[in-house]
């Protein structure tokens, strides 16, 4: 991508391989990972896990001050098989994806009264996804939700968030062996909402999981997709897509963990940005432990600066304590849609409006191309012409 | 009959905190179905002229008129310029990441005709048009101008002279960079829109190779900001012979 070249002021695009004997993705994590939120400190800040995120507009997410006094409306539409349930904290299935890794993802845990679980059979193959609509109306609310599907079913997953609130929740996907999981998670809240997320993907043997999380909306949001291995074969594909407007912050904080051998990962998000103060973050930390001989993955963020005003922070990083891999790798790189390409498309007699719109479109189009599931690259290359509309 | 009208330009343009003057007093007029050669050293300003016709924000004009059909072009944006019936074929096209060929000369040719060209036509007419200009069709899945030969970029910028079929074409060195064949084959375009009658062309070059395969009616050669000298096409053969001399001698040819 030529435009690779072109570092706008203010954005990092900084990366690093490390090969070392202990972990730093974990290490770096200020405490250990806990359900218990006692066990964090308050952010300050300065923290490597918060020091992209503003604080002051996380309305006491983080500092325990939020009480869950709100209201978010949930759906779910759940094809004949597919059960779901309300469940206690004590319940098996809760938390077994994965463990909170910062104090909010553990004030969640520590907060919501009853957990849902949606359960796919095993050996089920759904033709029609499941639907989770989530819509906000207003105030602070935590959430858990566990998506357990069984061993060589088929499913997939969408989950829409919309309307206005404070959300802080962990949702944990249990990806039996050879099961095929797709989730798409759509993040089209009002620009006030605030959500903070811990996604946790168990992938089990030979089973494959692909998420698909775009970010459109929102004051803040920050999202924590992490994918875990149970045995080997797995395989996982995150795909990513977010579109930062003015005042927005956007992260998304990815981790896969490679433990056992000759799993795959595969990381692609791409993000495009506009307006004063629009600020992008993707943390993408790959671990290859000693174990997981065999593993091959790469992870790749793309951003596009449209006007001047934004900013990206882009940090991959990939820490290896094995040398007996396929393949492993990562890229970043911000680009900027910049006045001569403009001029370039507007003497073809494109107007600026369209000029931007074709530009952006083909920049998440590529992305979108390499879901592989028809209904899916439909509906999001709708959704991506709606906020073309909408905001350029 | 279309006529692009040129009055006393001067272009400016910052560079290094510095304001320069590259355009000082440009006088030409092109009307539809002549071709123009500009001919001149590298520095003498015939790039500037291109681009300040098209609208580029980089210059500043500081006086003088451009009009076509008595608009005034220095008015419009640059879309409109296009959409008035003004092209520029660029020496260096850009790259547009993620932006199909397919998708930029549809996009284009919608803004440029007011309306979708009917698809089974469109397809039809870009698949006629890249066949002339020897393009393979796998082109035009590709991304705009990314990865492009010098060849390719060129036979581009010709293939959207062809569809797009403006009033005034200025072709921006065109033929810097291309090998024989390539140079034939884009020449060829230029001569196929040239035939229709319904295009001016302003032939910016260095060299008077180009001259061998299109025709120009008026030779001007371009120095220090503003045309030297014009002619017919015999003025090609004084400047195959003599070179620019005569012409940068004195004046700041840098």
């Amino acid at each position: 991508m030529a435009e690779a070249q072109n570092i706008p002021v203010g954005s990092t695009t900084a990366g690093s391989i490390a090969v070392a004997a202990e972990s730093t993705v974990a290490t770096r994590m200020s405490a250990p990972p806990s359900f218990d939120v006692a066990d964090f400190p308050v952010p300050h800040g300065r923290e490597e896990e918060w020091r992209f995120t503003p604080l002051e507009r996380l309305r006491g997410l983080h500092d325990g001050t939020a009480k869950a006094d709100g209201t978010l409306k949930a759906e779910i539409d759940a094809p004949d098989g597919v059960t779901v349930e309300a469940v206690t904290r004590d319940d098996a299935r809760v938390g077994k994806a994965g463990t909170p890794v910062d104090r909010i993802a553990a004030q969640a845990f520590s907060s919501f009264e009853k957990a849902t679980v949606v359960s796919v059979p095993k050996e089920q193959v759904l033709t029609e996804p499941v639907r989770v609509t989530l819509h906000g109306e207003g105030g602070t609310t935590f959430g858990h939700t566990v998506f357990d599907v069984g061993a060589f079913a088929e499913a997939v997953i969408i989950i829409d968030h919309t309307g206005d609130g404070v959300r802080a929740a962990n949702v944990d996907f249990l990806v039996g062996d050879g099961a095929k999981l797709t989730v798409v998670s759509v993040q089209d809240w009002d620009d006030t909402a605030v959500h903070v997320s811990q996604h946790n993907a168990l992938v089990g043997r030979d089973a494959s999981f692909k998420s698909v999380v775009v970010t459109f909306g929102g004051d803040v949001v920050r999202l924590h997709p992490r994918v875990n291995y149970a045995g080997p074969g797995g395989e996982a594909e995150l795909f990513g897509l977010y579109f930062t407007d003015a005042g927005q912050h956007q992260e998304h904080r990815l981790l896969v963990d490679h433990g056992v051998p000759h799993c795959k990962s595969n990381v692609a998000y791409k993000g495009a940005l506009q307006g004063d103060n629009a600020h992008a973050v993707w943390i993408g930390d790959v671990l290859i432990e000693a174990a997981a001989e065999g593993t091959d993955t790469y992870e790749m963020n793309r951003n596009l600066v449209l006007t001047d005003g934004a900013r990206v922070d882009s940090v991959p990083n990939l820490e290896i304590e094995t040398g007996e891999i396929v393949g492993a790798g990562h890229a970043s790189a911000t680009g900027r849609f910049d006045d001569e390409q403009l001029f370039y498309l507007m003497s073809r007699g494109i107007p600026q409006i369209e000029a931007r719109r074709l530009v952006v479109r083909g920049f998440f189009a590529e992305l979108i191309q390499q879901i592989g599931v028809p209904d899916i690259e439909e509906r999001l290359m709708a959704k991506i012409e709606a906020e073309l509309e909408a905001s350029v | 009959m279309a006529t692009l009208e040129i009055r006393d330009l001067h272009v400016t343009v910052e560079a290094d905190n510095a304001t320069k003057e590259i355009l000082k007093g440009v006088d030409l007029t092109v009307k539809q179905g002549e071709t123009h050669a500009i001919m001149g050293p590298n520095g003498s300003g015939k790039s500037t002229l291109a681009y300040s016709i098209a609208g580029h924000p980089k210059y500043t004009i500081t006086r003088g008129t451009v009009t076509l059909d008595g608009e005034d072009v220095l008015e419009m944006s640059v879309d409109e310029r296009a959409r008035a019936g003004m092209f520029l074929a660029m020496q260096y096209p850009v790259e547009v990441p993620g932006v199909s060929v397919s998708n930029f000369l549809r996009t284009s040719a919608t803004a440029m005709r007011g309306e979708a060209p009917k698809l089974r036509t469109w397809v039809k007419e870009v698949k006629t048009a890249m066949e002339d200009l020897q393009m393979d069709p796998a082109f035009a899945e590709r991304n705009v101008n990314e990865g492009f030969s010098g060849g390719e970029k060129k036979r581009h910028e010709i293939l959207q002279l062809e569809l797009l079929k403006p009033k005034i074409a200025i072709l921006d060195e065109t033929d810097s960079g291309l090998d024989v064949d390539a140079l034939r084959q884009v020449s060829e375009g230029v001569n196929r829109v040239h035939a229709s009658g319904e295009v001016g062309t302003l032939l910016i070059t260095h060299y008077t190779r180009i001259l061998r395969y299109i025709k120009p009616d008026f030779v001007h050669v371009f120095a220090n900001g503003r045309i030297a000298e014009s002619g017919g096409a015999e003025l090609a053969d004084k400047l195959e012979a003599e070179g620019y001399e005569a012409y940068t001698k004195g004046g700041a040819s840098a």
